[in-house]
């Protein structure tokens, strides 16, 4: 359990519950509260958008996570992870998993479409993410923080069923020369779980295309369950952070030799392969043997 | 960079300020001519400064003030005659028949505040560029020339190449200005030039699109979009001004209050209700309000208020080794303040609720 949830149980009344409570609306209504440059509200992160996705991931999902000393603790790192799911379910897990087991909120960067959607676009800069460019994770790597990265893009999240598990090309790396910049270490992150949740069997290119979407998927529930058909399939999930690749035995002019940073990729994207394969193995079925 | 050598010292004798009836320009003018080492500051404007009770002296206090327009012939001769070796240049105006904080308002719509910005700053820099005597040129722009774009990075740097090119009014004004200001500095490289990028001016006696849009007693939003505001409080930039005016230091710097603010918390400091709107609705609207004269909201305010810009201080930091006393919130605040203070009914609203629950 957080410790959110931990403060709760350990002697407080429920007179100073309630006014925490009461001191937190005041805050949220009279606008005293902080913001950082990128627009990330740590307070409505934890208290709320965190809060409500604590559900799915404990008890949905009932996620597992391994290997959280591979992650530096207080310093910079950038955690590159493998994309997949149809819906980027897999970046809000990642995101609870990063806060509530190593205590480090995860800055993420996300498509250009995300920033341009009403809502969504701004909900992810309060919690925390930003826009995949070079300058927002440059200077999120300098502050030190925990930046999460997908470089597969729409090409895994939105690849269908059969090619589960199955890592697809590797953007341009632009990850690998940010991290090289900063001298940060690379974190490889398996997360086995996430294809099972929309099993995307067929797409609709051309209504696709008039939303302005990448894809729009159809999944065994999705569109013929209507909105029903958005719930996710209740998969056994496992978060697993490997070994960690230092980039600090290469000077920060490095990241402009594309040799170096296409091989590192190379060697990053082989790595979460071989990690990704295992970790399926380790997990076994995704659904208990009553359901599927 | 440079500190006051005393020969740098006596170099800074005459001073002059466009754009000096404006709010910004009048407090530079004052406080430049308060400073024992200058020995003269003349003030320039296409209006008189705004004087109560007559009393014309009073109001800019050492300060000469001539009514010259800049693209007239007349400011050359104001630059020979009286052997300006500092241009500080805040006569940049916001919006067409607005008064934007920087210059008086030369009424006439689009076209004519284009001239007035852009023209102006040519004829001026013409002026500055044969003068023999010109030693400093400080020049106002805005991070208005950074744009507000989803697909910009979050923070930009004085390096930051804008996404899309703005091609709406004051923040192309402000880019050809800045692009005029380079050439310039090419042409006379024994000129020191700064250019400073001011984020969203706040405080007291500020007079912007944005200062009386926080006026209203409704605020419209746009629906789903909750952009980040940074602010520079009017007496950190007149600092700024003073400072780089009096002291070399080359280059273009950002100037904004620390922080950021979001719209949402800007408006829950106010007090006052929101509407939020469809962006189509509120561009309605705010066309209709522009139409009507009642806000004048120009579409790159309306980019402002959907996708919000922050920019980076630490150049600036660096350069002065000060940063400013407010900060983006403190600055909102010192505004608010003036403005009657912040609304009391939401805190009222949950401390009744506070003290209905736990008193029962």
């Amino acid at each position: 359990m957080d410790d959110f949830q931990g403060r709760r149980t350990d002697g407080s009344t429920a007179d100073q519950r309630l006014a925490e409570l009461f001191a937190f609306l005041r805050r949220r209504v009279t606008g005293e509260y902080e913001i950082d440059e990128f627009g990330f509200d740590p307070e409505l992160n934890e208290k709320v958008l965190l809060e409500a996705l604590r559900p799915l991931y404990r008890h949905w999902f009932r996620t597992e996570t391994l290997g959280l000393g591979n992650v530096p603790a207080g310093s910079g790192a950038l955690i590159v992870a493998n994309h997949s799911g149809t819906l980027p379910v897999d970046a809000l897990m990642l995101q609870v998993a990063v806060h509530d087991e190593l205590g480090r909120p995860l800055r993420l960067l996300g498509a250009h479409l995300v920033y341009q959607l009403p809502v969504l676009g701004h909900l992810a800069r309060k919690s925390g993410h930003t826009l995949a460019c070079p300058e927002d994770a440059d200077r999120l790597l300098r502050k030190g923080e925990v930046v999460g990265v997908f470089p597969e893009g729409f090409k895994g999240i939105g690849k269908p069923f059969s090619e589960r598990y199955r890592l697809q090309r590797f953007g341009r790396g632009g990850f690998v020369a940010s991290a090289i910049r900063a001298g940060v270490p690379i974190v490889p992150c398996a997360i086995v779980g996430a294809e099972e949740i929309y099993p995307k069997i067929g797409d609709i290119p051309s209504l696709a295309r008039l939303l302005g979407l990448p894809y729009l998927p159809i999944t065994p529930l999705f569109p013929w369950l209507g909105p029903l058909g958005l719930l996710p399939l209740p998969s056994k999930w496992l978060i697993e952070f490997g070994e960690p690749i230092r980039t600090d035995e290469y000077a920060p002019e490095e990241a402009d030799d594309p040799m170096l940073v296409f091989d590192l990729t190379d060697h990053i994207r082989e790595t979460m392969q071989r990690q990704l394969d295992a970790l399926r193995l380790r997990r076994g079925p995704a659904f208990p043997p009553i359901v599927m | 960079m440079n500190t006051h050598t005393p020969g740098e010292a006596s170099m800074t004798r005459t001073v002059l300020v466009t754009g000096v009836s404006g709010h910004i320009g009048a407090r530079v003018a004052i406080a430049l001519a308060a400073d024992p080492e200058i020995d003269r500051v003349i003030g320039v404007d296409t209006a008189p400064p705004p004087s109560p009770a007559g009393e014309d002296g009073a109001v800019l206090g050492r300060t000469e003030f001539a009514r010259v327009a800049l693209r007239s012939p007349d400011l050359v001769k104001v630059i020979r005659d009286a052997d300006v070796d500092t241009v500080v240049h805040l006569s940049l105006v916001s919006g067409p028949g607005g008064s934007g904080s920087g210059g008086s308002g030369s009424g006439g719509g689009r076209s004519a505040m284009k001239e007035h910005n852009v023209i102006g700053t040519m004829q001026l820099l013409a002026a500055c560029q044969r003068s023999a005597t010109v030693r400093r040129v400080v020049v106002r722009s805005t991070t208005a020339v950074y744009g507000s774009s989803p697909h910009a990075p979050a923070v930009f740097t004085e390096d930051t190449e804008p996404v899309e090119v703005s091609h709406s009014g004051y923040a192309r004004d402000a880019t050809e200005v800045e692009t005029y200001v380079r050439g310039f500095a090419r042409r006379r490289p024994d000129v020191t030039t700064t250019t400073l990028r001011f984020a969203n001016l706040m405080g007291p006696g500020v007079d912007s699109p944005l200062t009386r849009y926080f006026s209203q007693p409704v605020l419209p939003t746009v629906l789903g979009f909750d952009p980040r505001l940074q602010f520079v409080h009017e007496d950190d930039a007149v600092e700024v001004l003073c400072r780089t005016a009096r002291a070399d230091h080359p280059g273009v710097f950002n100037v904004a209050g620390d922080g950021v603010l979001l719209l949402s918390q800007c408006v829950r400091r106010t007090g006052r209700p929101v509407i939020p709107m469809p962006s189509p609705a509120f561009r309605l609207v705010s066309g209709l309000a522009r139409g009507a004269r009642l806000v004048d909201f120009s579409p790159e305010q309306l980019a402002l208020l959907s996708h919000g810009r922050a920019v980076d201080t630490t150049r600036l930091a660096a350069e002065l080794g000060w940063r400013p006393k407010y900060s983006t919130a403190a600055a909102f605040d010192d505004f608010l303040r003036s403005r009657g203070g912040p609304g009391e009914l939401p805190r009222a609203v949950v401390d009744w609720l506070a003290d209905f629950v736990t008193g029962r």
